[in-house]
């Protein structure tokens, strides 16, 4: 029996009828067509899925799409565009983050949450916070490199607000 | 001052921008008008004979459209091996039945012997459910010394024995090879496992089939490092659809690492399934499913014998090596522990005499090929570590004992006693430079310091060698290949100047799409931004064979500067036209077609105008267009190589491992994007890393694989890793391809693992716990039991 649910993501609504047993990761791929949110396990360890809810990362294979009625969600296309990225897209691109992209938009969320919480982190306070997304490709310096960057990045575009 | 574009520029990747905005077009992420759902059903015992399926219930349920068993592929082919090996008796090796889907038998936990076709996902994998199979359980062959010693268990059936080929290599050496081993002053034996991996692409398997019954052409969208591969294989082995009817895309892939190389029966079977229903049909792999049923790596017991002088001269190298193939044989399964292996045993040393014998043997597993190294890995693993261990019963430095027997650099070219000829290279330079950057003079210092926190340091090393540009054609079908291993591209000139260029290699990761452009743009003179690569789609590509064993740009960029090659030569001629001057006066650089010696010039722009809009244009001796197609064949394998260090601390209350440095210099020839490569040798070396320290696939004895998920597989994790120190400055270019490139892709996979093990064996020698051996991964357990022992 299908329940009708609606979801806001990225601040706009989606609403369809969903079987109860559907994934949040599946609501967002397939009924809200968003196809940045990868799905790489399926049983909440890989990361390749996270998104957050209500401004906390959460894995979105791990919670059904009827839990998260009224609740705020967040996808990687939340962040920047193509012809803009954002300061952590931008730090990725610049320090080589990625490879095959597939941990990508997991491994952006994450690090999102980490700058809102801790705007100046450390390399050992960056790798600690990324040591719960798995990636194969990168062997992690990289990525923690990126997200250094990004701190680079925001820190001097407060700069130039400031002047 | 650090290039910023073309060759040699640290260029950001082009392919980057989608992927950071959630814009990559995965398989799984391509939705097609009537899209259906296929689910498969695996056999959860290791080893039965099918009695009967009862579909008829799965049929009857909501939203199923079609079941598919084996018997519906009863009459098709089988998906073949890719090398044909001769066992040393002359007996070519044996090469069972891979069908579609098993039939009659199924041969290892997750063989798929069923599949349901659905209007959902749910349903499809509901209906599965509802499938009633009567197997009748056979002995399962899981342990590889069981499955050689009794032949009275067998993995197959139709098998007399459990052994696929029994390859020695060379075998014309053997004798010479047993008689210094009888003399030597010195014989060093070890035996040793290499453990069993899962490659784990984040991205898992899928596959879409599409069939048009008004034009009769299929399409097949699927995870692949090399669609045109799986076309033939398709096409021409398996379902016997002619190949201009079959169009095989590989979009974006996340991730292969060797195991999206093979043509998997899923594949097979959507085609066949879009065929029956008239509608797409979909699967994506869960990751169990990924776990089960992708070809996994490595998986050899070796014992090898190192015989040398008192004083570390290396005299004699002799292995025997169990290599499991399990219960199927994978297209390049066979090569990986031969000709990917045996050929490597002489590393980067002069030994004289190398001696290798592998029995490949079929088990109740999950089909074994190659995995990021292939083979390659195996050998340097099996030779660093008995290198080491010899260097320490003679009380010699393992640093020095490598010196020693380096091949050196006036000894170019260099062939071996396992028939490999070393083009170029510079060993002693990457040593030396890795002792620099290892801060190996500091060591002693530092391993004061850990002492003082109670943790025991060591320090490892390997110097390693791989033969990656697979390779000469000839070489290889004399050696047993089915295929040729070239690769092609072709350069399209746009009327306006731009330009598309086709590629043979598939990118899955590595960074294609920026790297071929800025080889283009350096030879051309024309922005990067004006170049696009295509790849992964054999209808718009004119043929290749894909991207593994680190061959993309040695041999199919190779391909794309002939092409690029083709078009200077075409443009001079269109030029001397224009500029009423001979051909032999013109000249190409910097994107300009010049006589020498004036300052008459046609830009680039302006030639590929002309040979569109062909009014002033020598119609009678030239074609119109510009357009340029070149297939290359390599003259011979690549040889990069390298030295890595390794250094750690071990924790003696728990055992754990934790690695304080990691060192690599490399010789990669002529590296084209400094960025790149460095993240080519980073991945390499963490999964070589994950290989020693944490990753192990294990089957109990029933044949049940009892790490199929992310709880019991350790994938290296950020906190599991240290930062690496990368430099690539030692490089000799390549001397047989004009880019003078090597490959750089499986490097830090092959000299990794290696250096982890021999430098926690040295931190426990040093603090008095003299272990000769552990076996990988070197788990807080193996290391506690073997420095408590």
């Amino acid at each position: 029996m299908k329940t009708s649910v609606s979801l806001k993501i990225n601040g706009k609504s989606y609403q369809d009828d969903v079987e109860p047993r559907t994934l949040l990761s599946d609501f967002i791929r397939h009924h809200a067509g968003l196809k940045g949110t990868h799905v790489g396990c399926e049983h909440g360890v890989c990361g390749a899925c996270t998104v957050m809810i209500d401004g906390k990362t959460a894995r979105s294979c791990l919670a059904f799409a009827v839990q998260c009625q009224d609740h705020d969600i967040t996808t990687v296309e939340s962040l920047g565009t193509q012809e803009e990225l954002s300061p952590l897209q931008q730090g990725f691109w610049e320090k080589h983050g990625l490879q095959c992209g597939y941990c990508t938009s997991g491994m952006l969320m994450l690090a999102t949450e980490l700058l809102e919480h801790n705007p100046t982190p450390t390399r050992d306070e960056i790798r600690e916070a990324i040591s719960g997304n798995l990636c194969r490709c990168t062997g992690y310096q990289t990525i923690i490199d990126s997200i250094a960057r990004a701190v680079e990045i925001k820190a001097g575009t407060a700069l130039e607000a400031a002047e | 001052m650090p290039k910023d574009h073309g060759i040699g520029a640290s260029s950001k990747r082009r392919e980057d921008v989608r992927f950071l905005t959630g814009k990559g077009n995965y398989t799984a992420d391509i939705t097609l008008y009537g899209q259906t759902y296929a689910a498969f059903a695996r056999s959860n015992v290791a080893h039965a004979k099918i009695k009967s399926i009862d579909t008829s219930a799965a049929e009857a349920m909501p939203g199923v459209l079609a079941v598919f068993t084996g018997a519906d592929f009863a009459d098709v082919g089988g998906n073949p091996a890719g090398w044909l090996i001769q066992s040393r008796n002359g007996e070519t090796m044996k090469e069972p039945k891979r069908p579609v889907l098993a039939h009659g038998e199924v041969c290892h936990v997750g063989d798929a012997y069923a599949a349901v076709i659905a209007e959902t996902v749910a349903q499809a994998r509901n209906a599965v459910e509802a499938l009633v199979v009567d197997f009748e359980e056979l002995p399962a062959v899981v342990d590889m010394a069981d499955a050689v010693a009794d032949n009275s268990k067998r993995a197959r059936t139709e098998l007399t024995d459990n052994i696929c080929f029994d390859w020695g290599w060379i075998e014309d050496n053997r004798a010479a090879v047993d008689a210094a081993f009888a003399s030597a002053p010195h014989v060093t034996t070890l035996e040793l496992v290499n453990n069993r991996l899962v490659p784990n692409a984040m991205e898992p398997r899928a596959s879409i089939g599409v069939y048009d019954a008004s034009t009769e052409d299929y399409k097949l969208y699927t995870t692949s490092q090399n669609p045109h591969l799986t076309r033939l294989l398709v096409a021409a082995f398996v379902m016997g659809i002619p190949e201009h009817k079959l169009n095989v895309i590989a979009p974006d892939v996340g991730g292969g690492f060797g195991s999206k190389i093979y043509h998997y029966g899923e594949e097979a079977l959507v085609l066949a399934a879009a065929k029956r229903i008239g509608r797409p049909v979909k699967w994506v792999a869960d990751r169990t499913e990924s776990f089960l049923s992708d070809a996994h790596g490595r998986d050899h017991v070796t014992k090898i014998q190192l015989a040398c002088e008192k004083d570390g001269t290396f005299l004699a190298v002799r292995t025997e090596t169990l290599a499991n193939v399990g219960a199927y044989l994978s297209n390049f399964s066979t090569a990986t522990p031969t000709f990917l292996h045996g050929t490597l045993m002489a590393g980067p040393y002069k030994t004289p005499l190398v001696y290798v014998n592998v029995k490949a043997v079929f088990t109740n597993t999950a089909p074994v090929d190659a995995y990021r190294g292939a083979g390659r890995p195996e050998a340097t693993y099996s030779l660093e570590r008995v290198i080491d261990m010899a260097a320490r019963e003679l009380n010699l430095d393992p640093w020095e004992v490598r010196r020693k027997n380096l091949i050196t650099t006036d000894m170019f070219p260099y062939t071996t006693p396992v028939a490999l000829q070393y083009d170029t290279g510079n060993y002693q330079a990457t040593l030396d430079k890795l002792i620099e950057l290892s801060d190996k003079a500091g060591f002693e210092a530092r391993a004061a310091e850990s002492a003082k926190r109670g943790k025991m340091r060591g320090l490892g090393l390997s110097t390693w060698i791989e033969a990656c540009g697979i390779a000469p054609s000839a070489l290889v079908g004399a050696l047993g290949a089915r295929v040729g291993l070239f690769d092609a591209a072709t350069v399209r000139v746009n009327p306006t100047g731009n330009i598309s260029v086709m590629v043979g290699a598939h990118s899955h990761g590595q960074g294609h799409e920026t790297v071929f452009a800025q080889v283009v743009s350096s030879m051309l003179g024309i922005p990067e931004a004006n170049i696009d690569i295509v790849h992964g789609d054999t209808a718009k590509i004119p043929f290749g064979m894909g991207s593994y064993g680190s061959r993309s740009l040695a041999v199919c960029g190779t391909a794309m500067t002939k092409a690029v090659d083709k078009i200077i030569a075409k443009g001079k001629k269109i030029a001397a036209h224009m500029l009423e001057a001979s051909e032999g006066d013109i000249e190409f650089a910097d994107g300009k077609f010049s006589v020498a010696g004036t300052d008459k010039a046609k830009t680039f722009g302006e030639i590929a105008f002309s040979a569109y809009v062909p009014h002033n244009y020598p119609l009678e001796t030239l074609e119109p267009g510009l357009e340029e197609t070149a297939f290359y064949d390599p003259a011979n394998f690549t040889y990069p190589a390298g030295a890595y260090s390794c250094e750690v601390e071990v924790d003696p209350d728990t055992g754990k491992v934790e690695i304080m440095a990691f060192t690599c210099a490399d010789d990669f020839g002529n590296v084209m994007n400094p960025m790149i490569v460095n993240g080519q040798v980073h991945g390499g070396v963490a999964q070589g890393i994950g290989q020693a320290l944490l990753e192990n696939t294990s089957y109990d004895g029933n044949g049940q694989l009892v790490t199929a998920s992310y709880m019991d597989y350790a994938m290296p994790r950020a906190d599991d890793l240290p930062n690496y120190t990368v430099d690539h400055s030692c490089n000799t270019p390549c001397t047989h391809n004009p880019l003078g490139v090597k490959g750089c892709g499986e490097a830090g996979a092959i000299g990794s693992p290696p250096a982890v093990v021999n430098a926690v064996i040295d931190a426990l020698a040093r603090a008095g716990k003299p272990v000769k051996h552990i076996d990988m991964p070197l788990s807080p357990a193996r290391v506690w039991a073997a420095m408590n022992a």
